[in-house]
């Protein structure tokens, strides 16, 4: 129980009256790696976005039920505080294009004027860029600005700004999606990195990404959580009839 | 069509220069810091409609530009969607549709006396006409060029963006300040010179409404003249060459004034809308 970082109970969450997300109950450890597949407007999206309250940024949009980060309900916290503490990196990669490479990392800081010395700041932007191995690609240009970097760049950068704000939990929305296979591999190459020091929470509509970074897999049909087990054991052995179909490619 | 237009402008170019020649050839490039404007004694100076005309201009953009802003990130931002905003957009659009005279009358049975009473009140002459009503119309008037630009400008940051802010835990306001006024900000720059342009040239309410004297304006609540309204004003009276070039030649100054400021205007906005 001590192990878990989050928990969602009866978790359901809504755009007006369509029902996207139904009755999810998941149980998250530390230091886990977690895919959530599934087929198009199956949901997967809109939870993710609903841990860190960013489901209620879209006008309409409602959830009910809880979400516990360690222990404490998200819904009881405030938004501004839990989407602080929780890191999140886009399908596209979205640096902000007036700050540099150097500011973005520090964005988050910017952002909700926390003061930060400047030797502070050096030191945060060194170990976020390199936990995001980007730091040797871009230590002599610091100051350009950060739309300049690839695709594949770019995505570390924003992965790096979201470990800035030193978070347990990072949630991934189809990260790669935007990306050529080769920037691709690079993220995925993190996320083992990553692993170490965070709780990853990988939003993918591709099934061999999620059968080569996950742990675990939970798989999201029509709104609803079909099957959460071992990656190994649902791409082997699925124990849903509806599992078996997606992953042998009977529906997408 | 589009080339029978651009002969028309510049055949409007060509006219005015024409016609300004007289006056250019008695008077040189004194002609605009000359002080005095005085047609009896055909001295001609257009320091003070240059003055009249900046002074109105620019207060009444300062004064426009918390209004345009404001309604700009509302509607832009805040409430982009929906009947209220669709009602509120049209009405600033409206705002622009209403003719210049009715703006005058409104000004002079309404604008007036509220003016008077508050130059009374910190005792400066109770005129009630003067720059700085002209200036207050002005704002009014120019309030949906800055506000409807901003508005599309606003309406068009990357919700990515937005997001990527609000993900790391900003507020509204920390998402307006920090993500959307720093990617919009040379498009809502174009928006004030646009305003701009538009408050420098406007005639008929500020002639209304400016109190028409030829003198250099000694304070922002003195009467005065634009180089606008001083042709609308005195056009119909010239009754020699040497003045009704003199008048001409305000017009090629306001023409050349307000092009640029148009081409500056819409150059930025296009590199804006390219990125």
């Amino acid at each position: 129980m001590e192990n878990t970082i989050v928990k969602a109970e009866n978790y359901n969450a809504y755009f007006g009256d369509n029902h996207v997300v139904k009755d999810v109950n998941i149980s998250i450890n530390k230091n886990e790696v977690i895919a959530v597949m599934g087929p198009s407007g199956c949901g997967k999206t809109t939870f993710l976005r609903g841990i860190n309250r960013m489901h209620e940024l879209i006008p309409n949009a409602t959830a009910k039920g809880k979400i516990l980060l360690e222990g404490e309900n998200v819904y009881d916290m405030n938004a501004i505080y839990v989407r602080a503490k929780i890191g999140m990196v886009f399908q596209r990669p979205n640096p902000f294009p007036n700050l540099s490479i150097y500011e973005n990392v520090v964005a988050g800081y910017l952002l909700n004027g926390i003061k930060v010395s400047k030797a502070d700041k050096d030191v945060i932007v060194e170990r976020s860029l390199t936990s995001a191995a980007l730091w040797k690609e871009v230590k002599d240009s610091l100051h350009k600005k950060g739309t300049f970097l690839s695709g594949g760049q770019q995505q570390r950068l924003c992965i790096a700004r979201a470990i800035a704000m030193q978070p347990e939990l990072i949630l991934f929305d189809e990260p790669t999606s935007a990306l050529d296979p080769i920037s691709t591999s690079s993220v995925e190459a993190l996320f083992h990195e990553l692993k170490e020091n965070y709780t990853l929470i990988i939003v993918t509509h591709n099934m061999q990404q999620a059968a080569r970074v996950s742990d675990r897999t939970a798989f999201f049909y029509m709104g609803e959580l079909v099957e959460f087990d071992d990656t190994k054991q649902m791409f082997t052995n699925p124990a849903d009839q509806r599992t078996q179909n997606y992953i042998t490619g009977r529906f997408s | 069509m589009s080339i029978i237009l651009v002969l028309i402008i510049l055949g409007v170019l060509t006219t005015l220069i024409i016609e300004s020649m007289p006056s250019i050839k008695a008077l040189g490039i004194g002609y605009l810091w000359g002080k005095v404007w005085d047609p009896v004694q055909n001295i001609y100076g257009a320091y003070p409609f240059l003055i009249g005309t900046l002074l109105t201009s620019f207060i009444a953009l300062i004064i426009s530009i918390p209004f345009s802003y404001a309604i700009a990130i509302y509607l832009g931002e805040y409430n982009p969607k929906g009947w209220l905003s669709d009602l509120l957009k049209n009405t600033v659009e409206l705002i622009a549709a209403v003719p210049s005279i009715i703006y005058g009358f409104w000004g002079l049975f309404v604008l007036v006396p509220l003016v008077r009473e508050f130059e009374g009140k910190i005792h400066v002459l109770p005129y009630g006409i003067g720059i700085f009503t002209a200036s207050i119309i002005l704002a009014v008037m120019i309030i949906p060029y800055g506000a409807s630009l901003g508005i599309t400008l606003i309406r068009m940051v990357p919700s990515p963006l937005k997001e990527g802010a609000y993900a790391l835990g900003a507020t509204r306001f920390e998402v307006i300040r920090n993500v959307i006024m720093p990617y919009t900000r040379s498009g809502l720059f174009a928006g004030i010179l646009l305003s701009l342009g538009r408050a420098l040239g406007e005639t008929m309410a500020v002639t209304m409404l400016i109190g028409n004297t030829s003198a250099v304006p000694t304070s922002i609540f003195a009467p005065g003249n634009t180089m606008a309204s001083v042709i609308a004003n005195e056009f119909t009276e010239a009754d020699h060459t040497e003045y009704l070039s003199a008048l001409i030649e305000l017009g090629l100054v306001l023409f050349l004034v307000t092009v640029v400021i148009n081409l500056i205007g819409r150059r930025i906005i296009t590199r804006f809308t390219n990125n």
